[in-house]
């Protein structure tokens, strides 16, 4: 610990620039301001050229002698404090640590210093971005959410990690896999399928389609986390492995897709990192009800939500492709969505066996 | 108007008679034998007079005595508007003590379980003379209020008749009486009941007794009741009355043993109100008729002039002249149309307002000083009306408002001051206002919704004053509305006196009232926002200041100049919330409450405004239960001389109060020295001072 604290990483000395901003707005009686880029659909951007969303520069300020951010600059700090102790202590930590790390009553008052995670969440976020700094750089880590089950060999901590060896449970993804934490010795995949749900995966791993069909299989239950994202990128990138995306059918699915493939909105200045503009989308497509006759009686009725989303997405700049305009209209038409495991109704087997075969085959798949 | 209501109450029985007993008669007999006929003579034999307390026996509800615990209320309220009637008409300041009492029937059970109870009432009034104590009260329709067009509590000479005729139907027991009309007349104790057939008095016990009340009548009756505390509670209506009437020392025992006790907070009687003649515009055909008959005069114009009010002798020869009828005609003789046209012409004529002299309002300070005494706010301030006039009766309307929490109450339940967890929030108040209703002093509590005062309170835009108010329904907050409506004639919706109806003049004049008061809780309101929020801004930087610094502090590795950088924080946090300007928003320099007359507030530093009342209002409850606040007011107490004043003045009670002038002078000089000397010693003391003075309404 002792040599750790001694080099100051630049993480830590971005932070410590917050406390001398402060510091020197005190000395010229200046209201101390910080400079936060925004996150919101406003300033972002899409890249067609490079197929990903970049942040713009728009920013707003956040000073403290303003009775609506003061609190907000308070935690600012706190939160600043917090991870630059981690810096310096060399451990990593989770958001909701954080939270309770920073969370104190204030002295000779009853006020908080944060009532709920909602309000801590944010402000690292913001941190993030102002200081031009990766999540897993300031060493907080999201939930392992994703697991990973293949032909691939990782290095973790000095352990082997043969996935293909790992059973149908596989290998729990750590929210951190940078190559500092996370060494990638051997892959021998012909594709990487990344499967939204974790039901439809289990499938695919106990039916051992990857050993079949030679890929990695990954899923991030839901929305992946960065983690999953980022040893996705790194994946395709170090082994050039074609990333297919396989998600439900409705338009929280097409979003989880176009995350993979172009970024989010909320965290754009990650995409550099964590996107995968040639990712294709496999399915489950408007079209393949049709394609795969899967009867009326096993779709969804779409909700007023799902209408909203649907037409937003329409709207994104990274959906006007004539394919992507076609696939949501058809999905809106139809008024129905379809999860992956409705697969069933025809089969059990039937995603391992006819589905992914077929499509495979026919290259059938979006861009 | 007071014919009216005469004319109603002895003609109803009369025609009610010949439908009420024949029907069920007929029926039977039409059952068993549809042929049978009866004849007019037979019919007209069964017809005969209904006493009058024969019709309250069977309809008790109209009177209030629904149901047994409005029925317990009813006679307390009764004796005691009695008691005090009795009191302001003889010109001494009511004492006047409550007793209630359980009446055990069998073994002994908790007073919310008990059904039988005592109630006493003993007052220090004129007393009564010995012949007229049964007919007072054991005779329906028999009083003094009726036949005069004055304000006062009780108007029917009904109630306390009706109270005990209610004892004697539940419990059979006669109502008591002790009265005595001098320390040097006898006492004389009487046990009285109501023959129900021909409303007379039955006595069942007349004797002299030793008394010890120098003067005064104790009443005491046994009914059948029930005691629940609350809502329209017998303890709600006395602390009501106790707040509208701040002239009258109060002392209730309350069946479960304990005293409360409601001090005088006003030392001053209400003016005497007069007596006036009907007004024109307030009188009914029927009764023009009546008064034609009765009169004393000989001419029209005379009776025109004599037995009106605002109608001159030379008015009197208009109107007879527009009416077509000789000024010199016999009143008596005018009948029929004739007649009918007098009274349209005196509808048409134009006459001024009756005189106002007639009704006393309760007044601004003496309201203040009410609401003061009972309800814990930080801001009081009441309105009287000028006068103004509905279907000929003139009427004042006042109002009051008590709003907020003692400041020491607001900082009570703050002092365990523990961390709040995830979820936990500070719990806000969502009570609505309460509005209290008073006719001629005396509190309403039932059929609060269909009163004139309720609905004029609802239809109060109240959010222009700073309050919450949803559609339809009460402001919000810690509130309470005082409305009063003093008159010759109060118009009830019913004969239970209950809400006042609804007329247009009346309603205007309360929300008038209500409008003035909202406007200084307003001014009030929001500047005690601007001061809580300009406190707020500082606070917030200065709570915040201490986390940054400290933050930075670790940041930069515990190497800074945590002082420095604190103080140069601090500077510009004052730089930005306007530094003195904030003080003096937050009423540290003592600015008084400018632009409120008769208002009261009461911040953490002592109280501003009319400060002499609210002195006094202390001064007289410490008097009342010295070891109640011993921390509070004990050194000031302790001064010596006070101490022996507060004794003479309670010795003396009974009789007349001795004069104050001296003593109000010295009070406040030791209240406004003792409760600022903390703070700013000298600064304020001037203050009341200039206040003395009292103000008088535009």
């Amino acid at each position: 610990m002792t040599t750790k604290t001694k080099k100051t990483t630049l993480v830590e000395k971005k932070l410590i620039g917050l406390a001398d901003i402060v510091i020197q707005s005190a000395e010229r009686a200046k209201d101390p301001t910080f400079q936060i880029p925004i996150r919101a659909l406003s300033n972002v951007s899409f890249n067609e050229r490079k197929g990903l969303i970049e942040m713009g520069s728009k920013k707003q300020e956040r000073s403290f002698f303003n009775v609506g951010m003061a609190k907000k600059f308070m935690q600012t700090v706190l939160v600043a404090d917090a991870l630059s102790e981690l810096q310096r202590a060399d451990l990593t930590t989770s958001l909701r640590e954080i939270y309770y790390r920073t969370k104190h009553t204030i002295q000779d008052s009853h006020e908080n210093t944060f009532d709920t995670q909602d309000e801590s969440d944010p402000v690292i976020e913001d941190l993030e971005v102002s200081l031009a700094a990766l999540r897993e750089e300031l060493h907080v880590r999201a939930e392992n959410s994703g697991s990973i089950v293949g032909p691939v060999v990782f290095g973790d901590d000095g352990d082997r990690v043969d996935c293909a060896k790992l059973g149908k449970g596989g290998y729990s993804v750590p929210s951190i896999v940078e190559p500092e934490y996370l060494e990638i010795r051997r892959c021998t995949a012909d594709f990487l399928l990344l499967v939204e749900k974790g039901t439809q995966w289990n499938r695919l791993s106990e039916d051992k389609f990857w050993r079949r069909y030679n890929c990695v299989l990954l899923t991030g239950n839901g929305q992946p986390p960065r983690g999953v994202r980022r040893l996705a990128r790194r994946l395709h990138e170090e082994h050039r492995l074609p990333v297919y995306v396989l998600v439900d059918n409705d338009p929280w699915g097409y979003y989880i897709y176009s995350v993979i493939k172009q970024g989010s909105i909320n965290l754009a200045f990650e995409s550099q990192r964590m996107a995968i503009p040639k990712a294709k989308f496999m399915g489950l497509s408007s079209a393949d009800p049709e394609q795969y006759e899967l009867p009326r009686n096993v779709g969804i009725k779409l909700n007023e939500k799902d209408i909203a989303r649907a037409k937003e997405l329409m709207n994104y700049q990274w959906f006007q492709k004539p394919a992507w305009q076609a696939e949501i209209k058809r999905m809106l038409t139809s008024g129905l969505k379809y999860e992956l495991d409705a697969l069933a109704n025809k089969d059990f087997q039937y995603l391992t066996k006819k589905y992914l075969p077929k499509k495979l085959q026919e290259r059938d798949w979006l861009d | 108007m007071a014919k009216k209501k005469e004319s109603t109450s002895e003609t109803e029985p009369k025609s009610s008679a010949p439908r009420a007993n024949p029907e069920p008669v007929a029926t039977k007999k039409a059952a068993a034998k549809p042929a049978e006929r009866v004849t007019a003579v037979e019919m007209g034999a069964r017809q005969r007079e209904i006493s009058v307390s024969e019709f309250f026996t069977k309809n008790r509800h109209l009177l209030g005595f629904d149901n047994p615990r409005k029925a317990l209320l009813t006679c307390v309220k009764e004796a005691v508007d009695n008691a005090l009637d009795a009191c302001e008409e003889a010109g001494i300041l009511p004492d006047v003590t409550v007793r209630l009492e359980v009446v055990p029937n069998g073994e002994p059970v908790a007073p919310s379980q008990a059904s039988r109870f005592r109630i006493t009432v003993t007052d220090n009034g004129p007393g009564i003379v010995r012949q007229q104590i049964p007919r007072i009260f054991a005779k329906l329709l028999y009083g003094s209020k009726f036949h005069r067009l004055r304000m006062s509590r009780g108007q029917q000479g009904i109630g306390i008749s009706a109270a005990g005729m209610y004892g004697q139907l539940t419990t059979g027991k006669p109502v008591k009486i002790i009265s005595r009309i001098g320390p040097k007349a006898a006492a004389h104790f009487f046990e009285v009941q109501i023959d129900t057939k021909k409303n007379e008095p039955l006595v069942h016990e007349n004797k002299q007794i030793d008394w010890e009340q120098p003067r005064g009548t104790q009443v005491t009756l046994e009914v059948e009741g029930k005691y629940q505390k609350g809502r329209a509670s017998v303890d709600e209506w006395l602390e009501q009355t106790s707040i509208a009437n701040p002239h009258v020392k109060l002392i209730y025992q309350t069946p479960e043993g304990e005293t409360k006790e409601y001090p005088r907070t006003y030392h001053e009687l209400p003016p005497q109100p007069r007596e006036i003649k009907p007004h024109p515009y307030g009188i009914e055909f029927g009764m023009l008729l009546k008064m034609l008959q009765d009169t004393k005069s000989h001419t029209l114009s005379g009776f025109l002039a004599g037995d009106f009010c605002r109608v001159s002798p030379q008015l009197a020869e208009e109107i007879c002249k527009t009416a077509k009828v000789s000024p010199t005609a016999k009143p008596r003789d005018l009948k029929g149309p004739v007649a009918e046209t007098l009274y349209k012409t005196l509808q048409e004529t134009k006459i001024m307002a009756p005189p106002t002299n007639c009704i006393s309002p309760i007044g601004e300070k003496a309201i203040l000083s009410g609401l003061y005494k009972q309800i814990k706010g930080e801001f009081y301030t009441a309105v009287s009306r000028p006068p103004a006039v509905y279907r000929g009766n003139p009427f004042i309307i006042e109002a009051g408002l008590a709003y907020g929490n003692r400041p020491q109450d607001q900082n009570k339940p703050q002092q365990p001051a523990m961390p709040k967890a995830e979820g936990e929030h500070e719990e806000e108040d969502s009570e609505l206002a309460r509005v209290i209703r008073y006719a001629n002093r005396v509190p309403l509590l039932y059929q609060q919704s269909a009163c004139s005062t309720f609905k004029a309170v609802l239809s109060t835009t109240w959010k222009n004053y700073g309050l919450t108010q949803s559609r339809g329904a009460l402001p919000g907050g810690p509130l309470v509305i005082f409305v009063h409506m003093a008159s010759v004639w109060v118009p009830f919706t019913s004969e239970s006196k209950e809400a006042i109806a609804d007329y247009d003049e009346i309603q205007k004049e309360i929300t008038l009232a209500l409008r003035e008061c909202g406007r200084r809780l307003g001014l009030f309101v929001r500047r005690r926002e601007r001061a809580a929020s300009e406190y707020r801004r500082r606070n917030i930087f200065e709570l915040y200041i201490e986390e940054v610094v400290d933050a930075c502090n670790r940041l930069k590795g515990g190497k800074l100049p945590k002082e420095k950088l604190k103080e140069q924080l601090q500077k510009i946090a004052n730089s930005r919330t306007g530094g003195a300007k904030t003080d003096e928003a937050l009423g540290k320099t003592g600015a008084g409450p400018e632009g409120l007359p008769h208002s009261i507030i009461v911040t953490a530093e002592g109280v501003e405004g009319e400060t002499e009342l609210a002195t006094r209002v202390e001064a007289d409850q410490a008097t009342a239960a010295p070891s109640a606040e011993p921390d509070l007011l004990g050194d000031t107490l302790s001064v010596g001389e006070p101490v022996s004043k507060k004794k003479t003045a309670k010795e003396n009670r009974p009789k007349n109060f001795p004069k104050k002038t001296t003593t109000k002078a010295d009070q406040i000089a030791l209240f406004a020295g003792e409760s600022r000397a903390k703070k700013k010693p000298g600064g304020r003391s001037t203050k009341p001072a200039k206040t003395v003075a009292p103000r008088k309404p535009k």
